[in-house]
């Protein structure tokens, strides 16, 4: 026992003494949790939008008022002639310009019917289909408020609530995304790098003549690991609920088991990955082609699974992210319990068991 | 003068798949003795070494080193030897102090004897200025020296070295060598392989293995009378030239003329 802490004490001197490794290891977790809170968003925010005014009247004065009032929309600019929506998009200053016909308030009340074109920049195509939906709701609801007292036939509302996310906040569903990126970078990636560079120092084979046993040296060398993934865990953790308020629906202690389990998963994966690479280098670039780019593309992190092609769909169930993904998800923001998730978390753990397996099998070849 | 043997190997033989790269080898080494293991590169001296130091597991034959039963008690062997590659495996992001407490701390020493170990070891190599530097500042030839202090302070019986002179000057290499002969004095085997001739001059035994064989084993001064041979070098060549008759088809050809090329590559008389 005592070899071994010498040996564990051993690796975190490794891990302390290297800038990069430091840098990988506490300075990513919080840069990423805050570029995918704040900067990379499916939000709008104070969208700037241009008014061209045909009728100038009480009703259209009303609408403007409203939409510039809320939180989603700042009124940029008033623009006379239809020309000159053209100039104002290629100058970049709005995302939007509204077109209210001429005599909109006489249509409007006479008529019951009057029109507003909603002209959007879709260079950015999201972005332009959320300011077309704002706007519209904004009207919609105008248009409920004058109809208050009357009675129509036949309307149907629609009354939409948005579960689990109200205000519909992207940083709740980046939060578990970013949570295992870093948990595999940090797991995986950086226990494959370590393992190779005994094996490129050649102290490797120190340790296999020593009477160390291989199994004691990789436990020893991914412990300092997994202590090290648990605090990203609970820093990134911290960092949504107090920076972006984000709630904790779930028991925060199926939360720690569940993330436990995943750091494992990558753990071996990890181990897996060192066996089958000599330098560091092939480590480093198999666990970034092999593991980031199907954690950030296929997880569901960032695109949905369900609107994939079959083929596609059929190849994300392989990738422990996209399990560890929805666990997260569900005791984070639904707050539902093992009872719910029970699925999940025996794939997890079967994946988990099959890596190790294969990893001490592989490492046992090599011995030979 | 021979005392009991440590090592005792008996047709100790390694097939991978069809390709045979210990053939069948038998030797002993005394206590004490300087053991010189040569071969070409590809003669599976590397490999033989491993079955030896218990991190390969033997086709077939038999060995025992210090004692211990190369089959079953590869565990208890690792205890009683010490290993230095040719890579003077230390951690470059260590300091001195940190690398001989780590490999003591692995060998199961207590943390007193390691220190005391450590202050013995520091005054002799003389590192009492650098013992709390990085190794990666050291010179390769104290990277050396340490390395082969550090595989040697769990007081191994005996002591394996795998190519223990690559890349150092001639002066380092005369001084390392000093040091083997004071360890072999202190009665820690030493089983060293090594491309350098001059320095198989330097053991007490030396053997020499071909495509997997031993082809020859005796003292160098006896293996040169035997070969009629003025130098270790000219017994090599000799043995590794000549057409061996047991070769197998195929890759053993192969191998035979890599021999070939590398010793015309390290032979300082060429051809």
């Amino acid at each position: 026992m005592k070899r071994f802490i010498g040996f564990v004490k051993k690796e975190f001197y490794h891990i302390f003494r290297d800038r990069r490794s430091l840098f990988i290891l506490f300075g990513m977790p919080i840069a990423q949790i805050m570029l995918f809170g704040f900067a990379i968003t499916n939000e709008i925010n104070n969208v700037d939008i241009a008014v061209l005014d045909h009728s100038k009247d009480a009703t259209t004065q009303e609408i403007i008022n409203k939409i510039s009032a809320s939180k989603y929309f700042s009124l940029k600019e008033i623009i006379e002639r239809e020309v000159d929506i053209e100039s104002v998009f290629k100058k970049g200053k709005v995302k939007a310009v509204l077109v209210f016909e001429k005599d909109f308030s006489k249509k409007f009340i006479k008529e019951n019917h009057a029109t507003v074109q909603i002209i959007t920049d879709a260079t950015d195509p999201n972005t332009a289909n959320t300011i077309s939906n704002f706007t519209s709701s904004i009207l919609k609801k105008y248009q409920q408020e004058l109809n208050k007292d009357v009675q129509i036939a036949y309307q149907i509302v629609p009354q939409t609530r948005m579960n689990y996310n109200p205000e519909l906040k992207s940083v709740f569903m980046f939060v578990p995304g970013v949570m295992t990126i870093i948990l595999m970078l940090v797991s995986a990636m950086m226990t494959s790098i370590s393992i190779t560079r005994e094996k490129e120092l050649g102290t490797m084979e120190i340790l296999l003549v020593s009477p160390l046993k291989p199994f004691q040296v990789i436990v020893g060398k991914v412990i300092p690991y997994i202590f090290l993934s648990v605090i990203n865990a609970i820093v990134i953790v911290l960092l949504s609920i107090f920076i972006f308020k984000m709630p904790i629906q779930g028991s925060l202690f199926l939360l720690g088991a569940e993330s436990v389990l995943f750091i494992v998963n990558a753990l071996s994966l990890g181990i897996l990955i060192s066996t089958i690479s000599k330098t560091q280098q092939t480590a480093m670039m198999v666990s970034l082609m092999g593991l980031m780019l199907p954690v950030i593309l296929l997880s569901g992190f960032i695109f949905p699974i369900t609107s994939m092609p079959l083929p596609l769909q059929l190849i994300s169930n392989i990738i422990p992210a996209k399990w560890f993904i929805i666990i997260l998800k569900g005791i984070m923001l639904k707050g539902v319990g093992l009872a719910y998730l029970w699925k999940e978390t025996l794939i997890l753990l079967a994946m988990t068991l099959f890596f190790i397996g294969v990893s001490i099998k592989k490492y046992k070849i090599r011995l030979e | 003068m021979k005392k009991e043997n440590v090592i005792q190997a008996k047709n100790l033989t390694k097939k991978f798949g069809d390709f045979t790269a210990v053939d069948a080898i038998t030797f002993e080494v005394g206590q004490g003795e300087i053991f010189g293991f040569l071969g070409a590169n590809g003669a599976g001296k590397t490999t033989a070494m491993k079955m030896l130091i218990g991190i390969s597991i033997p086709t077939s034959g038999a060995a025992e080193v210090a004692n211990f039963d190369v089959f079953t008690q590869a565990e208890e062997i690792k205890k009683n030897i010490g290993y230095m590659s040719q890579k003077f495996a230390l951690y470059d992001d260590l300091t001195v102090k940190e690398n001989i407490t780590f490999y003591g701390g692995i060998y199961g020493l207590s943390r007193e004897r390691i220190k005391e170990k450590r202050c013995q070891l520091v005054e002799e190599l003389g590192l009492q200025e650098v013992v709390d530097e990085l190794v990666s500042s050291l010179p390769l030839g104290w990277k050396q020296k340490l390395a082969f202090s550090v595989a040697l302070l769990h007081e191994p019986k005996i002591i394996f070295l795998d190519e223990p002179t690559g890349g150092v000057d001639p002066i380092t290499r005369r001084q390392f060598w000093e040091m083997i002969y004071k360890t072999a004095n202190d009665g820690t085997t030493v089983f060293v392989t090594t491309h350098y001739m001059d320095e198989a001059e330097y053991c007490d035994r030396v053997s020499i293995m071909v495509n997997g064989k031993i082809e020859a084993l005796d003292t160098p001064k006896k293996l040169k009378e035997q070969f009629e041979a003025e130098t270790m070098n000219d017994v090599f060549l000799k043995l590794a030239r000549s057409p061996s008759p047991a070769l197998p088809k195929g890759k053993g050809e192969i191998n035979s003329n890599l021999n070939e090329y590398e010793l015309k590559k390290s032979s300082p008389l060429g051809r």
